[in-house]
């Protein structure tokens, strides 16, 4: 085991925790409002403060951190369910115009500002965790494709594929009783790179109003409703800020760590 | 070379035409009636049958994206509904501070970069090395609105070096690029971060090729092996990487001018979505596409006439 994946694991670990406990408890109820209490900074009943409405942070930030793991799993999701048998179709047919047609798609996808057309969805579609997921998995799409079919393709010049289509087993079965096994490390490296990126761009989402909306508790939103009070109530902003920061960390950290681990060849380099 | 540009040039009109297509399609036809859209839930039907006539609705759907997409050409966007002003005119006057503020970022998240990448590269393994790569750890981490709302508290509200926000215009340029040099920075830290790592690995790359070995044997100290061999060479990853941040820079800019309350094409975009004003998203988002989908298309060239191995693969 490598520093990374310790690090890594142990900070992404108490994300998943936070966020798991607020199903059953939480320090405070966010849904009720304190105002005479508010913006009150870390004390014995609120550990992190209080934000403008007196509601608790840290219970803020506990039913933040489900949002964004949410938002950003599903959005990985969407983008392996989608890509990966893309990829996989592609390296398949390698040559021929669906494969042509596959990665030119992609490329297209790339192409557009995936900032910019997250908000035109949501802008059009109405602000919603949903569209977030939407808006966010898209561009996860051609991300899993091409690194599935750069994956895959080198994978099907190999002596166990032809035994494999000797033996009269179809693309798709080759594809997915022998490729898909190989190229699992790779994908789950690439998805915890890609669950961090869609937290960030959760977080953005929220913060300019285009994510999940009030009552349901994101750090993108405590981010926005800080902006004004960040002179009177530094802390309204350090914590979300601070939360975010920690679980895109984390989960960047246990990728490299992953793929440290995962990647025999590396490790042989690195020692 | 020039069947590869031809053969680009076929594919970025490809791209523009197809992500014309979608933003039309997105803003015109899946959400129902834009007038309706544009107008709420209250407004009347004869109201609402009127802003389509004045919009154009009533036409047939191939009529109205062929005049939107020869408007375009002829840099003529269609009226604001709310601003009741042509939508050119108000990009023209937003862009002079997005684009600025995407270019200064770009020229800071360079000059930042090169330096640490290099640097820990020519180091690698050693403290100084491990040092800037786990500072790049925290800058790819850090939400670029977050680091945006600690500058304004640390160099506006306790420092007060800098404005916390607003735009004072052009006409004194010292003050202009005053107000853009903390969004600036909040913009290039996490690009800087990234680009910094490329530049690093791609520089680690190039120092185990032959042709270093080679420079070595013939009695060049690594420095001079690094500066006058290896440098060059690593820049051609780093180079796309540049052209990629840029459009990202232009994107990134929108949420970071709602930070320091900009006048940019960001602030254009918000204003015109909470007014409904559909013709300027749609107008905005176009303008940001085509612009990156053409940046990007010139980074290709820029690529294969660094790189002439590119031309042929292509």
């Amino acid at each position: 085991m490598n520093r990374n994946l310790i690090i890594g694991t142990v900070l992404t670990l108490v994300f998943i925790t936070l966020a798991a406990v607020s199903f059953i408890w939480t320090p405070a109820d966010i849904e009720t409002l304190d105002i005479p209490n508010k913006l009150q900074s870390s004390n014995t009943t609120n550990l992190f403060g209080t934000d403008h409405f007196g509601r608790d942070i840290l219970s803020m930030i506990m039913m933040g951190a489900r949002t964004s793991i949410a938002v950003a799993l599903v959005a990985v999701g969407v983008g392996m369910a989608l890509g990966i048998p893309l990829g996989l179709l592609a390296a398949a047919r390698h040559g021929s115009l669906l494969d042509e047609l596959i990665m030119r798609g992609n490329d297209l996808v790339f192409a557009f500002p995936s900032l910019v057309i997250a908000i035109l969805i949501t802008a059009v579609f109405g602000a919603s965790a949903v569209n977030a997921i939407i808006a966010i998995g898209i561009f996860n799409i051609p991300v899993f494709a091409r690194l599935t079919r750069g994956a895959a393709l080198p994978l099907w010049e190999r002596d166990f594929i032809l035994a494999a289509r000797v033996c009269g087993k179809s693309a798709a079965r080759i594809s997915v009783e022998h490729i898909l096994p190989n190229i699992t490390n790779l994908m789950i490296v690439q998805g915890t790179i890609q669950f961090s990126l869609g937290i960030l761009a959760e977080a953005a989402l929220s913060y300019i109003g285009l994510g999940a909306q009030p009552p349901t508790a994101s750090w993108g939103r405590m981010l926005a409703d800080a902006q004004t009070l960040v002179s009177i109530a530094p802390h309204t902003a350090l914590v979300p800020g601070f939360a975010i920061l920690l679980m895109v960390l984390g989960l960047n950290l246990m990728g490299d760590g992953l793929r440290d681990w995962l990647d025999p060849r590396l490790r042989v380099v690195r020692t | 070379m020039i069947r590869y540009a031809l053969g680009r040039l076929t594919s970025l009109i490809i791209s523009l035409v197809v992500a014309s297509i979608v933003i039309f399609a997105v803003i015109e036809v899946i959400p129902g009636d834009p007038a309706a859209f544009m107008l709420g839930v209250n407004a009347r039907p004869d109201t609402i049958a009127a802003l389509r006539a004045e919009m154009g609705l009533d036409q047939p759907l191939i009529t109205r994206y062929l005049d939107w997409v020869t408007g375009l050409l002829r840099c003529d966007f269609g009226q604001s509904w709310t601003y009741k002003t042509p939508v050119a005119e108000l990009i023209n006057d937003r862009i002079w501070v997005s684009l600025p503020l995407a270019i200064y970022a770009l020229i800071l998240s360079t000059l930042i970069a090169f330096p640490a990448g290099i640097y820990a590269a020519s180091r690698r393994g050693g403290a100084g090395d491990v040092t800037i790569m786990s500072a790049t750890q925290l800058g790819v981490a850090i939400p670029n609105f977050w680091f945006a709302m600690i500058l304004v508290l640390i160099f506006a509200i306790n420092l007060r070096w800098f404005s916390a926000g607003g735009f004072p215009g052009w006409d004194n340029p010292l003050q202009a690029i005053k107000s853009l040099t903390l969004p600036a920075i909040a913009l290039a830290l996490p690009q800087a971060a990234i680009l910094a790592r490329v530049m690093r690995s791609s520089l680690l790359d190039m120092l185990g090729e032959d042709f270093i070995r080679t420079a070595r044997a013939k009695g060049l100290s690594r420095r001079q092996a690094l500066w006058k061999h290896a440098v060059r060479n690593a820049l051609i990853p780093v180079l796309t990487i540049i052209g990629l941040q840029f459009s990202f820079l232009l994107a990134g800019g929108i949420i970071i001018e709602q930070v320091f309350f900009l006048p940019g094409l960001g602030r254009l975009i918000f204003q015109s979505i909470s007014a409904r004003d559909l013709i300027v998203v749609e107008s905005v988002v176009m303008l940001l596409v085509f612009t990156v989908i053409i940046v990007n298309f010139l980074v290709d060239l820029a690529y294969a006439a660094v790189d002439p191995r590119l031309r042929t693969k292509a």
